[in-house]
Order: structure tokens, then sequence, then C-alpha cells
């Protein structure tokens, strides 16, 4: 808690103030393209940011997530398409809003529950991620491991999709980290005689593969597709009567979106559907819901914006990412040398506090930015897929390229690409692949490790109370989807 | 009427090779087995030195449970059918293609002629008439993206014909 006051030392660095404010203009673009977002985004700018130190590059990339998480709102209701997925939920009553000439309306409340929630989040961030990372001393390798297969299974069965489809593209992402050679004994594994392979598969790649040119494939089979504009004079600020409204839906939100963002799972995606569905369960017009509710906008978007705090939390504080943003900041993390963990609480608190300020300036900004200049980011989704999608793959290959100056990882890029698409076409989510690869080597490694402790002894990781804690929660959140649907089919 | 009724089984049995379950169920499968048998090949540590568990002992495992899981992602399938998808357009297949194109250019010729022909093939073929945006897309803009990779970053491409000029 004595750290708390270097929360404000980003607003007397000019240089973060920059970063900070290019960081949200840039990740209001990307929210504001539907197909792109901040996953993309910030993996594609992960390798300008060797050019900055390293809470400049986390900076940019924090506000990247923030932003572009709000981003999405403005093509969702102007356009009836989202930005992000987290914005899906903010179409069902924000585009109804804005064809009944309210589209200033939605846009305030969408702006300010936005806010909130990202607020919200970041205070959560601020006081729950060093109590998790003191409570990590306790972990060990077998600790580790349960932990990291509790995130793979919460990914599974609260993330979008069918779960096993989930399971499936989860153990395909630690599979492609197995490849190259195996850190304990440095044999080969899935190498095929390719020396570029020996290192393994690197992360950028498979990111840019899976997101962007996936998404590019995607557009290909859409380029006949009309958007429905609704035309947007200025954004209000919502009213009184409009607060009145809201208030306990913002914050009933919040709670919701900053809860699923610790969890290992797709983030603003579910938060916001959740944060959706509360609103409706709670209101006192539900039948108003999918018509234009104005709650309907908040409880979407304070949730969607709540989880990018909490995302954070797992990220910094266990290494274990909260969502598919939070792997690529991770990335941006051990890049940068920053290696994230409880010791990093104890040696690094500059650097931490450094990014829990300039998240909460991010969410401020982009309310200025989103409130004065929604009406020019909206008009960048004017710009025709036709010259986007060319341009977007000159960067994602001269991106992918200058990590390692490997021309195979630009091939992989692509055949992740290929991939990623067909993934998505037939109903495999790409998020559990990217957790998964970052989580693959925590898993293997911490197993393996785990296993020469206990000579072998599969049963010893049973006789751990947290890892055997892991394991049940494990259990728990993979019966989960069956018990839903039992009482699916129950009330059918 | 014997025979109707077995053609009709025969196409019904016909059509479930057809479903875009079966078939991606059939891929994964088969792409799981090359690789479970490719971890057979990996070398072997001595039980002198293992310590914990053999390299190829995880990646089995994996593969196992991929190939267990997608089975019984198809078995639920034929009672909750997945739903049937579009065909996939000409502008599709183009774009794979121009992927294609890029890779053979970029190997062979040059890294920056193979984006400027995929631009070129992708905005043409995705409904780019006009010439000045033909050419501000495939060769203005990925020459500012190679400039600014090349001196902010200090990143240096892959020689080519059109690099090589660059490079001198």
């Amino acid at each position: 808690m004595e750290n708390l006051g270097l929360i404000f030392a980003p607003l007397f660095s000019y240089k973060l103030l920059i970063v900070l404010f290019f960081g949200t203009i840039f990740g209001l673009i990307l929210g504001v393209l539907p197909g792109l977002g901040p996953t993309t985004g910030g993996a594609l700018i992960l390798p300008f940011t060797m050019t900055l130190d390293p809470l400049s590059a986390i900076v940019l990339l924090t506000a990247i997530y923030c932003a572009g998480t709000y981003g999405g709102a403005i093509t969702a209701i102007l356009i009836n398409t989202p930005g992000t997925p987290a914005a899906a939920a903010t179409c069902l009553d924000g585009y109804p809003l804005a064809q009944k000439g309210e589209a200033g309306r939605a846009l305030g409340m969408a702006t300010v529950s936005s806010v909130i929630g990202g607020i919200a989040s970041v205070i959560v961030l601020i006081f729950f991620a060093p109590l998790l990372a003191n409570l990590a001393y306790e972990f060990g390798q077998p600790e580790y491991f349960a932990l990291a297969i509790f995130g793979l299974t919460m990914l599974a069965s609260i993330g979008e999709g069918s779960p096993i489809k989930n399971l499936i593209a989860g153990a395909f992402g630690i599979l492609i980290s197995t490849v190259g050679k195996d850190f304990m004994t440095s044999i080969d594994r899935f190498t095929f005689g390719i020396n570029e392979l020996t290192e393994g598969i690197g992360f950028i790649p498979v990111v840019v593969g899976l997101f962007a040119i996936s998404e590019m494939l995607t557009q290909s089979t859409l380029i006949n597709q009309i958007f429905n504009r609704v035309a947007l004079k200025a954004v209000k600020l919502p009213s009184i009567d409009d607060y009145k409204k809201t208030w306990k839906t913002i914050i009933r939100s919040s709670g919701i979106g900053s809860f699923i963002g610790v969890l290992p799972a797709e983030g603003g995606t579910v938060a916001s559907l959740i944060g959706y569905a509360e609103a409706k369960r709670w209101s006192k017009k539900p039948e108003d819901f999918g018509k234009g509710s104005i709650e309907g906008i908040a409880g979407a978007e304070a949730a969607n914006n709540a989880a990018t705090g909490g995302a954070m939390v797992p990220t910094l504080a266990l290494g274990i990412p909260g969502s598919a943003t939070t792997a690529v900041i991770l990335t941006g993390l051990i890049i940068h040398g920053v290696r994230p963990g409880p010791d990093l609480f104890r040696e690094q608190p500059e650097f931490l506090y450094g990014i829990f300020g300039s998240m909460l300036i991010a969410n401020i900004l982009f309310f200025v930015l989103g409130f004065f200049g929604a009406k020019i980011f909206a008009r960048i989704t004017l710009v025709p897929n036709k010259l986007l999608w060319p341009m977007i793959f000159a960067v994602s290959v001269c991106g992918t390229y200058s990590l390692n100056q490997s021309i195979i990882d630009v091939w992989l890029m692509l055949l992740f690409g290929v991939i990623g698409f067909f993934m998505r076409r037939y109903g495999f989510s790409v998020v559990p692949v990217i957790i998964g690869l970052i989580l693959g080597e925590l898993v293997e490694g911490t197993l393996r490790q785990s296993l020469v402790i206990f000579d072998g002894n599969w049963l010893m990781f049973l006789q751990r109370p947290i890892a055997l804690t892991f394991f049940v929660l494990s259990l728990i959140a993979l019966s989960f989807p069956l018990i839903k649907r039992k009482k699916k089919n129950d009330k059918v | 009427m014997n025979d109707v009724h077995k053609e009709k089984g025969t196409n019904k049995s016909l059509s479930l090779f057809f479903k875009s379950s079966f078939i991606v169920s059939a891929v994964i499968i088969v792409i799981s087995s090359i690789l479970l048998y490719f971890t057979f090949t990996f070398d072997i540590v001595p039980p002198i030195l293992n310590r914990g568990i053999q390299p190829a002992t995880f990646p089995k495992a994996l593969l196992i449970l991929i190939i267990a899981l997608t089975l019984l992602t198809y078995f639920i399938s034929l009672k909750n059918p997945w739903k049937n998808e579009k065909k996939l357009p000409n502008s599709f297949y183009i774009t794979l293609f121009s992927f294609l194109v890029f890779i053979i250019v970029s190997k062979f010729l040059d890294f920056f002629l193979g984006i400027a022909l995929l631009s070129i093939i992708v905005s043409y073929f995705w409904g780019e008439r006009r010439v000045t945006y033909l050419i501000m897309v495939s060769i203005i803009f990925p020459l500012i993206v190679f400039v600014f990779f090349e001196t902010i970053l200090g990143l240096r491409f892959p020689p080519g014909i059109i690099t090589n000029l660059y490079y001198g």
C-alpha cells in the first residue's frame, strides 16, 4: 500500500503521457475497425515496442487494450457490427437506439459506462494483484502446474462455444509450444530437420496468423456485405434520468466484468454477455432489451471494460494471462526481460504501479477522445476492406518478419492464418490456442519438474493442498457445461 | 422396391462422409495420428540420465487427448449436428492463391515484390478498379512500411531483385 503514490508517476513523465496518448488513439482505431481489435493490434505493434523502454512498451500495449475494448462499441452502435468480439452484446441495444435517432445518447452511455467499468477494474487490479502475488509465494512447481490446468479448463468451460472444441484448441496451443528443442534434454521435437524450428514456434507468427490473417480470409468471404450506417451528430452525456436508470447496472456489471476478467477466459467477450444478461434479469423493463434499452448498453459496456483490469491481475501476479490480449501483453513483458510474478511486485513496484496508473489515465483519455472524437473515429470504418486488408497484410508480414528476421516465421503466420480461418468456420475458438501456447511451457515444465520432485509418483500431486484445490476446481469447471446443459434440457 | 431402399440407405451413409463434422474430425485425427507417429521417432534419453518423463511423453499425451476429444465431438455431432456452412466464394480462393503467390515470389524473387503482388491481387479481386488506389495499396504503402521498418527498427530485409537495388 505504501507504493500507491507511484500510481501518479506517469502523470509527471511527458514520455509516458505521449505514449499513452498515441496508444489510446491507436487502440480506438483498432477497436473501431471490425476484425482487428486490441489483440491483433497489440501483436502487430509488439516489434515496434522494441524501440521503447520496458515501461513505455507495456504502457503502450495496455493503453491499446483499454481503448480498443471501448472502441468496439462505436462500430457496434453505428453500423451494428461489433468492432471487437467484446462489443457483440452492445449491438443488441446500441444499434436499435441509434436507429431511433439517439446514436449520440447510446454512445454517451457506452462511453461513460466503459470508463466507470474500466476504472473500477483498475482499482480491483491495484488491490487484488498484490494479494494474489503474495499468495503465489506459497506456490511451488506442482501448484503452478495445477493452476495452469485450472486456467485451461476454465477457458474451455466459460469461453465462447463448445467446451470440448475449446479444450481441443487449448491442447493444440500447448502442442505448438512443444515444437523445438526440449528445454530439459535438448532433444528435437517436431522440427522435421528445419533449423529455424529448433528454437520453437514464436508467439507473434501464431497470434498474427490466427487473428489478422484468418480475419483477412474471413473478410474475403464478405466482400459484398453492405453495412447500414447510422449518422452521428454528436456524443451526448447521459441525462440524470439515464444515470438513475443505469447506476445499479453499471456497478453490477463492473463487478461481474472484473471477476470474469480475473478468470482465464475470453475476458471482455464473456463478461459483456454475462453483464448484459444480468442487466436484463434485474431490469424493471426487461421487455425493452433488444429494442434500444439504455440499461442493456450500460450492462454490456461496463462489463467488457471492467474485464481489462481483471485480466491483468493473473497476468502480472502469476504470469498467467486472463485473456488473449493480456497474452500479448505478457509476451511484451517477456520480450522486454520482465518476468511477471510475485518477485516483480517486490523488486519493481515503480514499474507495476506505473502500469496501474497508466491504465487509469488511459481510461480517462479514451473518455475524452471518445466523447469528442467518436464521430471522427466512426469515419475510419469508411475505409473499404479492399484497401484496408492489403495494407494490414503488409504490416503483418513485416512485423512478423522483424522479430527474428526469419522468413519461416512469415510462412508460419500464413499457415496459422489458414488454420485459424477453418477453426473459426467450424466453431473452434482461436483464443484457447493462444492461451495454450503461452501456458504450454509452464504446463510441461512444471509437470516434469514436479515429477522429478515426486520421484515419478503422480499421486503426490494430491498431497499438496493448493494443487489439490486447483484440481478440484478444474473438475468443477469441466462439469459446469454439463450441469448447464442438463438444466437447459430439464427446462425444455 | 428393396433396391430403392438400399440405394437410399447407401446415400444416407455416404452423405455422412460429406458432413463438415466428419471431414473436420477426420482431418484432425489423421494429422494428429501422423504427428503421434513422429513422436515415436524422437530421441530417447537413456534411463540412467532420465529425470522424470521422456521428451516424447508429453506431446504423445496431448495428441492422444486431441484424438479422444475429437472423437467425442464427432459422436456428439451425430446427436446435435453442426450448422451448415455456406459455400466459400471465389474471392476466398483467390485470396488463398495470393498467399501462395506471395510465398513463391518472396522466396525466389523479392520479399517486397511478393507483398506488392499480393496487395494488387487482393485489392483488384475484392473490387478495386481505380489504378491510383491500386498503386497506392501495392507500391506506395509497402514502400512506406519498408522504409519505416528499415530506418526505425534497423531491420534488414531478405535480399531480392528490388531490395538489392535499395541496399546497393
